[in-house]
Formats: C-alpha cells, sequence, structure tokens
C-alpha cells in the first residue's frame, strides 16, 4: 500500500508544475497553428486560389478556321473542306501499343509515324489529344467509325482545312502547312494561339495575310479532376473565323495565262493601269499548294526542290532578269526628260560602236543604218541607245528608273518579293567596292550589266508610261473602304474636256495625283514609239500585232543576256536555238493595251526564250486579248463594288 | 479534506450525472456532428459508405464513452496493467494474424469492424505508466531502477507499431508516454540523456526506414522537390485550406476535394476539407473546440484527488493536444505527412474508439473525482 498523505501531495505538486509548463507549450503550439491558419487563409488567400483554380480548370484550345480568298469576281481560290480527322486522347486509351497495332491495320499507318506519335504523346500531357491523321480518306474515316467501339480513347473529328480550287493561284496566293520552328519564331500571334494542329500561311498572301486572315483561336474550358477528366464544361468561345479577302486577280485570265505558258519557266503580269490592280501574276511552272495543307510528302517536297524551273519560285516578283531592251523606254524618257537629246537626234548604226577601245555591238551585226529615237525604240537600235547612255550618265537614269518603280519592292507584305537592283555610280561603290565605268553605263543603256529587275516592276513601269505618267499603286487586295479611282476620275475628266489641259499642279490638287513626269509630251513620245514598235513595219514585235483596233496593243520586246557572246559566236552569227538551254537570253515584252484609250500593262518573261519578240511577245498577244475580251465584265463589276463585301 | 467513503458510495446516479462535465460532452457532441458535415462531404454530398459508418460509429462510441464514464475510476486504476497487457496482445497478434492493407499490417478483423490495436495502445500506454508513477513513492521516481518499468513498456508496443510500418502510430504512442513520465517529475536530464541518445541513433534509425517515409521526411523539408509525388500531398493540402480564404467555398463547395485533388481527405486530410469548405472562421471554430475539449480535460485533472486521475488527464489531455497538433501542423505544412488522425473528425473506427475510451476514463475520474484509487 502506497503512502498516501505526504509523498502523494509533494507528487501532486510536481505533477501540477510540470503540467503548468505542459500548458504554456500547448498554447505557444496553438497560436503557432492560429498564426498559419492567418497566413494561408488570410494573408495568402489569393494566392491559394489562383493555384486552386489553377487545378481546377484547364482548357482546350479550338483551331479557327481561315478567312476565304477570293478572285475579283468572287470565286473561292483558297477556301476550306470538310477533313476528316483521327484524335488520340492517350488517357482515354486502354493499352495505347495495342491500339496503334488496331490503327495500324485500320488505317495503313508506318512504322515511322507509329514511332512519332509515340514520341509526342511522350512529351505532352495525358489529356491533351494527339492527331494521328489530319485528313482521312471517307473509307478511312467510315473504317475507323465500324471499328469505334473497339478503339477506346480514339476520337474521329469532322474539321476543316484549306482547299485550293486553282493551281494557276498558287504563287500568288501560297499556301499553308503546319507550324514551323521559324514560324513561331517569326510570327508571334501563332505562339500566342498556342494552338495544336493548326496551319500556317508560308508564302504568297496567305503569309502576308496569316495574323488576320487566319481567325481567332476559340477555347473551352473545362473544370477537371485531379487525373485529368473532364468534368464538365464551363465555358466556351468558338472563336472567329478568319478575315475574308477579295483580289484583283481575275481567276479566267489567270488560268488562260497559266495554260499559255504551262511548258515555259516563264511569268506573265497583267496590271490595271489606272489603279494598279494585278489581273494576272503568273508564274510557271506551279505546283500544287493542296500537297502543303497535311504535310507535305518528301517525294514531291525533293522534285520540287530539285526541278531546273524552280516551280516554288514567284518568278513575277522573286524572279530577277536584267530589263534588257525594255529598259529603253525608260532611257528615252530619261534623256528627254533631262533635255539632254532631242528625239530627232539621228546616230548612225554600223552594227557596232566603240568606246575606248572597247567595242559594243548591236543586237543587229548589219547595223540599222541612220536611226532617229522612235526608230531606235521601234527596232531596239542598242548602237543609237549606247550613245544616249553616254550622254545621259547613269545617275540620272538611275534616277527615272526608280521613279517608275525600279529597284523596288512594289507588293507590301509578300516577303517572297526581291527589290532587283537599278545601278548606279553610288550604288556599285557600295556594294561592289569599285568606281563606276562609262561602258557600264552604256551597257545599262540597253539594260544589262547590273540591271535586275522583277516581271511585276517592268510591268509597273509599263503601266505608268501607259497611264500618262501618273504613279500608281500596284494592289492585289481589294480594301472595301478604299474606293477611289482618281486617276480613272481624271481621265475622265479629261475626255469630258478635250480641250482644257490641266497644269501638273492643278492635277495634283484636283484629283491628288502623283504625276511622275515633267513634260507629258515625253511620255506619250514613248507611247507613240512603242506603237511603232508593234504596229509599224520594221518593229520588233510587229509579227505579234493585231490590226482589230478593239485589241491593238503597243509593245517593248527584250531580252535579256545570260552569258555574252563571244567574238567567234558573234562572227558565226550563232542562233539562240542552237545553244545550251540554260546559256539562252529571257525574253522580254511589255505591252499596254489598246493603244487608242490604254487600260492595261503587260509584261511578260520567258526564261531562256531566247529573243522577246519570237518568245515572248506572241504570249502577250494572246493575253492581251483575253483580258480586253474581259474588260467590259471587269468594268461592270467595278461599277457594282460598292455592295460587294 | 478527503470526503468520507460513505458519502462517496451512497452518491445517487443522478448526482452522477449531474457531476458531468457537460461542456465537454457538449463540445465532443459539436465535433462529432461537424464530422458527419465533414464526411457528409468528402463523398461530394451522398450518403454513402464511409458516411453512414462514421455516423454509426460515432454514436455508438459516443454511448460508450458515457458508459464508461460510470465505471469507478479505482477499476480502471486497477485494471489499467491489464487493459495494457491486453493491448500489447493485440499488438503481438497483428504481427501474426493482422491485416495488411496498402504495405502495412496494422488491423485485425473481428467481425464488425477492422481493430487497429495501435491505435488502442496510446490509450493503454497513458493509463499503464499513470498507475505505475501513481504507486512509486516520490524517491524512486528518479531512481534508475524504477525507469526500466516505464522505458520497457514504452519501447516494446512503439517497436511493434513500427514494424507494422506505421511511423505515425508509434509517434503519437510514445509521446503519450513520455508525457506521462515527465509529468510524473522524472528529472530533465534523463530527458537530456534520452534526446542525445536518440540524436546519435537518428542515423541508424534513418537506415531502417522505408523508402517512402525517407521520402516524406525529405518532401517535408522541401515540398517542390517534387511536387508530382510525395511533395503533392502538402501542396494540395494547402491550396485548399488557403483558397478557402476567410468565409471558405461554401459546404460541399470545395473544389479541391470534390476533384479529388485532396488526398486522404476523410482520414487525415479532414480538416483540409473542412478549413476549404468553411474558411478561416470555420477552422478557428475547429481549433477552439479543440482547446475547449483539452483545457476541460486539464481541469478534471485539477480537481482529481488522485494522482493516477492527474497523471492520467494531463498526460491524455497533452496526448490528445498532440494529437490534433500534429495532424494539423501536418495538413497546413508545418509537420512532414506522418500519417496521424484528428481526433473524432477523421474517419477510423479504431481512433474513435481509443479516443472515445480515453475521454471516458477522463469523465470518470471527473465524476468521481474524489474517490481514492488503490
Amino acid at each position: 500500500m502506497i503512502n498516501f498523505s505526504s509523498t502523494g501531495k509533494s507528487k501532486s505538486l510536481m505533477i501540477s508544475r510540470r503540467m503548468f509548463i505542459l500548458s504554456a507549450a500547448k498554447a505557444i503550439v496553438f497560436t503557432g497553428i492560429f498564426a498559419r491558419l492567418v497566413s494561408l487563409q488570410i494573408n495568402e488567400s489569393k494566392k491559394y486560389r489562383t493555384l486552386s483554380d489553377k487545378n481546377r480548370f484547364r482548357e482546350w484550345r479550338l483551331a479557327p478556321q481561315r478567312g476565304v480568298i477570293q478572285d475579283f469576281f468572287g470565286k473561292e481560290i483558297a477556301s476550306n473542306e470538310k477533313v476528316y480527322q483521327l484524335h488520340i486522347t492517350p488517357e482515354n486509351t486502354v493499352d495505347i501499343e495495342i491500339l496503334f497495332v488496331r490503327l495500324k491495320n485500320i488505317l495503313n499507318l508506318s512504322n515511322e509515324k507509329i514511332f512519332s506519335l509515340k514520341r509526342l504523346i511522350k512529351k505532352q500531357k495525358p489529356w491533351e489529344p494527339i492527331i494521328v491523321s489530319d485528313n482521312l480518306t471517307w473509307s478511312e474515316f467510315s473504317r475507323v467509325n465500324l471499328f469505334l467501339h473497339e478503339l477506346q480513347g480514339v476520337e474521329p473529328i469532322v474539321s476543316v482545312a484549306r482547299v485550293y480550287s486553282e493551281t494557276s493561284t498558287s504563287h500568288v496566293v501560297g499556301y499553308v502547312s503546319q507550324v514551323s520552328k521559324t514560324d513561331l519564331k517569326n510570327k508571334k500571334y501563332i505562339k500566342d494561339m498556342a494552338v495544336r494542329g493548326i496551319a500556317v500561311g508560308k508564302t504568297g498572301l496567305e503569309n502576308k495575310l496569316d495574323k488576320d486572315i487566319i481567325g481567332k483561336v476559340g477555347f473551352q474550358r473545362y473544370e477537371v479532376n485531379a487525373y485529368g477528366k473532364r468534368i464538365r464544361q464551363i465555358y466556351i468561345d468558338k472563336g472567329q473565323v478568319g478575315l475574308n479577302y477579295r483580289t484583283t486577280i481575275d481567276v479566267e485570265v489567270q488560268n488562260f495565262v497559266s495554260k499559255i505558258i504551262e511548258n515555259k519557266a516563264a511569268a506573265v503580269c497583267v496590271m490595271d493601269i489606272y489603279n494598279g490592280d494585278i489581273i494576272t501574276m503568273a508564274s510557271s511552272p506551279t505546283y500544287d499548294p493542296n500537297a502543303f495543307v497535311h504535310g507535305v510528302k518528301q517525294v514531291y517536297w525533293d522534285q520540287l526542290l530539285q526541278h531546273r524551273d524552280k516551280p516554288l519560285m514567284n518568278k513575277a516578283i522573286s524572279g530577277l532578269y536584267p530589263p534588257g531592251s525594255t529598259i529603253k523606254t525608260i532611257v528615252a524618257l530619261s534623256a528627254l526628260e533631262n533635255d539632254i537629246v532631242s528625239p530627232r537626234l539621228s546616230v548612225n548604226c554600223k552594227g557596232v560602236t566603240e568606246l575606248y577601245g572597247e567595242k559594243f555591238h548591236c543586237w543587229k551585226k548589219k547595223g540599222h543604218g541612220l536611226m532617229n529615237m522612235r526608230s531606235a525604240i521601234q527596232r531596239s537600235c542598242d548602237v543609237y541607245f549606247y550613245e544616249i547612255a553616254r550622254r545621259l550618265g547613269v545617275d540620272r537614269l538611275s534616277i527615272t528608273a526608280k521613279k517608275f518603280g525600279l529597284g523596288q519592292k512594289i507588293l507590301e507584305g509578300f516577303s517572297e518579293e526581291r527589290a532587283g537592283v537599278v545601278p548606279n555610280t553610288k550604288w556599285k561603290k557600295k556594294h561592289i567596292g569599285q568606281n563606276w565605268y562609262l561602258g557600264e553605263t552604256l551597257h545599262s543603256g540597253i539594260g544589262q550589266g547590273y540591271f535586275l529587275s522583277t516581271p511585276l516592276q517592268l510591268c509597273l513601269m509599263t503601266a505608268q508610261i501607259a497611264n500618262g505618267g501618273f504613279k500608281i499603286k500596284p494592289r492585289i487586295l481589294i480594301d472595301p473602304k478604299d474606293n477611289t479611282d482618281n486617276l480613272r476620275d481624271y481621265i475622265k475628266f479629261k475626255n469630258e474636256n478635250p480641250n482644257d489641259p490641266l497644269p501638273t499642279d492643278l492635277l495634283v490638287a484636283n484629283f491628288d495625283l502623283n504625276p511622275l513626269f515633267r513634260n507629258q509630251e515625253n511620255i506619250n513620245f514613248v507611247k507613240d514609239a512603242m506603237y511603232a514598235a508593234t504596229n509599224e513595219p520594221g518593229g520588233t514585235s510587229y509579227r505579234s500585232r493585231i490590226n482589230n483596233k478593239k485589241f491593238m496593243f503597243a509593245g517593248k520586246t527584250g531580252s535579256s543576256q545570260i552569258k555574252r557572246f563571244t567574238a567567234k559566236q558573234r562572227e558565226l552569227e550563232v542562233k539562240q536555238d542552237d545553244i545550251d538551254y540554260l546559256d539562252r537570253d529571257h525574253a522580254l515584252f511589255v505591252a499596254f493595251a489598246p493603244v487608242r484609250d490604254p487600260k492595261y500593262a503587260i509584261s511578260v518573261l520567258v526564261e531562256h526564250g531566247g529573243s522577246g519578240s519570237s518568245a515572248a511577245a506572241p504570249v502577250a498577244k494572246q493575253v492581251i486579248k483575253k483580258v480586253l475580251e474581259r474588260d467590259s465584265f471587269r468594268i461592270s463589276q467595278i461599277s457594282r463594288k460598292g455592295d460587294e463585301i | 479534506m478527503f470526503a468520507p467513503r460513505s458519502i462517496h458510495s451512497s452518491t445517487s446516479f443522478s448526482s452522477k450525472i449531474i457531476s458531468m462535465d457537460f461542456t465537454l460532452i457538449f463540445s465532443i457532441l459539436i465535433l462529432g456532428i461537424v464530422s458527419m458535415f465533414a464526411m457528409y462531404s468528402t463523398a461530394n454530398g451522398s450518403f454513402d459508405y464511409h458516411t453512414k459508418n462514421h455516423i454509426i460509429r460515432f454514436v455508438i462510441f459516443f454511448f460508450f464513452f458515457l458508459t464508461i464514464s460510470f465505471f469507478q475510476v479505482n477499476f480502471w486504476y486497477q485494471s489499467s496493467t491489464i487493459i495494457y497487457l491486453f493491448f500489447f496482445i493485440l499488438l503481438l497478434g497483428v504481427k501474426y494474424f493482422g491485416l495488411t492493407s496498402s504495405g502495412s499490417q496494422r488491423w485485425i478483423n473481428f467481425y464488425f469492424m477492422n481493430l487497429q490495436p495501435s491505435e488502442l495502445m496510446k490509450i493503454g500506454l497513458i493509463l499503464f505508466l499513470a498507475k505505475y508513477y501513481h504507486r512509486i513513492s516520490t524517491n524512486d521516481i528518479n531512481r534508475i531502477k524504477f525507469l526500466f518499468f516505464p522505458i520497457v513498456s514504452l519501447i516494446a508496443p512503439v517497436l511493434l507499431v513500427i514494424s507494422q510500418p506505421d511511423l505515425g502510430t508509434s509517434i503519437l504512442i510514445a509521446a503519450g508516454g513520455i508525457i506521462v513520465v515527465w509529468l510524473a517529475g522524472v528529472r530533465i536530464k534523463f530527458f537530456a540523456y534520452l534526446t542525445v541518445l536518440f540524436i546519435s541513433l537518428t542515423p541508424i534509425a534513418i537506415s531502417f526506414l522505408k523508402p517512402y517515409q525517407k521520402a516524406r521526411i525529405l518532401t517535408f523539408l522541401n515540398p517542390d522537390r517534387d511536387p508530382l509525388g510525395a511533395g503533392y500531398q502538402i501542396i494540395q493540402s494547402k491550396i485548399a485550406i488557403g483558397s478557402g480564404g476567410l468565409f471558405g467555398k461554401g459546404f460541399l463547395n470545395g473544389s479541391q476535394s470534390y476533384l479529388d485533388f485532396l488526398p486522404e481527405k476523410h482520414t487525415d486530410f479532414i480538416f483540409t476539407l473542412f478549413s476549404e469548405e468553411f474558411g478561416f472562421f470555420g477552422s478557428l471554430f475547429i481549433l477552439c473546440l479543440y482547446a475547449l475539449i483539452i483545457y476541460r480535460i486539464v481541469k478534471i485533472g485539477h480537481i482529481t484527488r488522485s494522482n493516477f486521475g492527474k497523471l492520467y488527464c494531463y498526460g491524455f489531455s497533452s496526448a490528445f493536444f498532440i494529437y490534433v497538433a500534429v495532424n494539423m501542423g501536418m495538413v497546413l505544412g508545418l509537420l512532414p505527412i506522418v500519417g496521424a488522425p484528428l481526433p473524432i473528425l477523421s474517419y477510423g473506427g479504431s481512433s474513435m474508439l481509443a479516443i472515445m475510451f480515453g475521454l471516458g476514463i477522463a469523465m470518470s475520474c471527473k465524476i468521481y473525482k474524489d474517490s481514492p484509487v488503490n
């Protein structure tokens, strides 16, 4: 039996004392817990609420539908088609390996494809769907649907994808394809969209308009549980279809042109000389833009890259060619505008001229005889223009050439467009690091040497001569907000008041025009000389003339040298057809039509076509006829432009 | 000074009822009701298996608690060694024919419930040590010879529980025992020695830890170490509590719990769930309720005459405090995840049984506060 009184009492004192200490400790701990609650639930509540929402909600992005691109008459040249896709959500599958084996049998998937899909699955979250195929045929799609009950985690989806109706417009419209690393770097909006399976514009209008035509990404917000399973949809934003665009291109003309130049390496541009509308911008050979939409096949890609005539290149804006004799219009104009020579200046062409011991040949070995400026343009006499160029000097020539649109990019937003070169003394010093030689001025005078231009630039140059020397801005898209057509208004005014020639400053004030001339007579002189070149015997393009007044055109041929003829070749009078294809001259032709009341300008380039008169002018003849046949149709479309779009 | 025995023996049943601590009873009842709502919420607002079980258990064990209260405190004093031994045998039984679930062997299957003897041992050890220190004289307390029994009686069940393995419960058992030893007046220096010994043994102990236990401790030290693995529970629990804010997301609206981000929501993380749905004020209410229960038990210890009663009540209240503090500290990210249920609120029959048993004996100390024990 334990002693109850004394030891029990001292023990109880001890217990109470120690309990007191313990109670104090408890109070401290509870205060600590209290403080923690304050910190978590009051001070940091906002942060944790955000984290909690981040847990709860998950967003699935929906790829938007691209806008449509139409031609001038509303025909859709880039539109969207229904495609059948197959998605797999890895977390919903029972066994991904077995699933792939099943799919392989149903869809004929290649082992490489399966391998890359598996790698993709490893990289992303299990609830994110992967696209097994984005373009199933209807029979594949229905086969998948037939076996769907055995394919857990597989979702057949009907979606839309880009489709191009024409191959003639491939270069203008461009194509879309899967997003590459470069796209992510260069196009910030693609990165921001962060949506799987979106197609991005790579070239042409698709690239230029990409930001607006691509549409706005939609998203679905789901509440998900800890395993990523969707519990319920909280919010859906369907996104927006991209903007639609109408172009100035006439697909019928484009197809017609494309057909003509089908078997050549060539480019043709047709432009409305008053408002700069590009009616046609064709490049050949062309390619199938639809081949890129779902990822281009390696075989086709290699074929395109290795092709001698570079089908992927839009020769109309990316191809650089010496303008050849077509530049003579500008050389003449520049000489007249700068009062260097009179059109009556005559030069005796003996087929060759000499400068400091160097020989400069005319294309006509026998020589043209006595030439004035009009006949020199008509017959494209080189010796005459050597003389003009020598007197004019390259710097003055370059000013005029640049004024008329050469040596600079003239379309906005076409990343593949190239500026070309209008050489002058400064340019040579800067880019080549050498002084200018007078001999080079002579070469420049006939559009050879350093001169490089695109067919579209030559078309613009011609258009600006044809319209009476007024600056126009080439355009390929119809801006529904901008309906002005100042130049046409002016022409209308002038036709109604034929005896009231307005001085230049009044033109600028009343019609907001930008004249490129000092004296319009000089422009008219050049136009007349071009008329002679096509429609008077002896003219370089006389054989391609059209006698019908309605289609009569005026043009200037040109051939740009690839390789200078050796003295021996010159002696033997070697024909273009006799030399290697790749050494033959490029054939060029620029023209405007109809002669009486010009409406359109055209430029034709045929790579290694030989001479402008034999290879390029006949093409232009056919195209001009087609364009003018459709002119009234086009005008009627313009008059009701107000209610379009 | 002491009330005559006759008074005690003649005390009527009604006066016994009157002498009960009603504040304590009501606190327990309120906590029980809160736990039912919380359990209802874990099932996303349906009476599923857990909710039903929990309600039935609470009702049964609440009456069990009241019944225990009416046994004379002397009865508990006398039978405490037997109770301890009985629980110990059950623990041994677990070792040989226990149920294994998710890698640890903790339960014995009785046909009406799976009993977890380690939970009962929490109370058994306190009871045993309270009796032991009641019996020995003040002079003997600090003699090495008399430390032998307490140490053995403490270490034996702790080792058994660790080997299940169940680190959390073994720590809680040890904590309860050590507190009683400390309250009895064992010199601080023994605890100091023990601490030094413990620390020097830590490296060896760590080598015995299961990989997941090591991971938990490392994770506690840096929860972001492995946010999707071991740190996940702590992070999600903090997000749930923090996002509750001042007033909570509302009953049945705890997104963290109903979307399954919260692990073990009906057992160890029940406080998190409640905290998410009822916010800071709700959490504070629960904290106060626990503080009140602890305070009432301490008060019983204070007024009870016998040293056994004092040791038991103080010991039990402190153990109870530790259970609450460890669980809350754990879910609030202050302590590593060790698997310690929150008394009464957490789902789990054995834990509830043990707590109600412990509370019953405390209430018995209240009713028979003046009766001597021998």
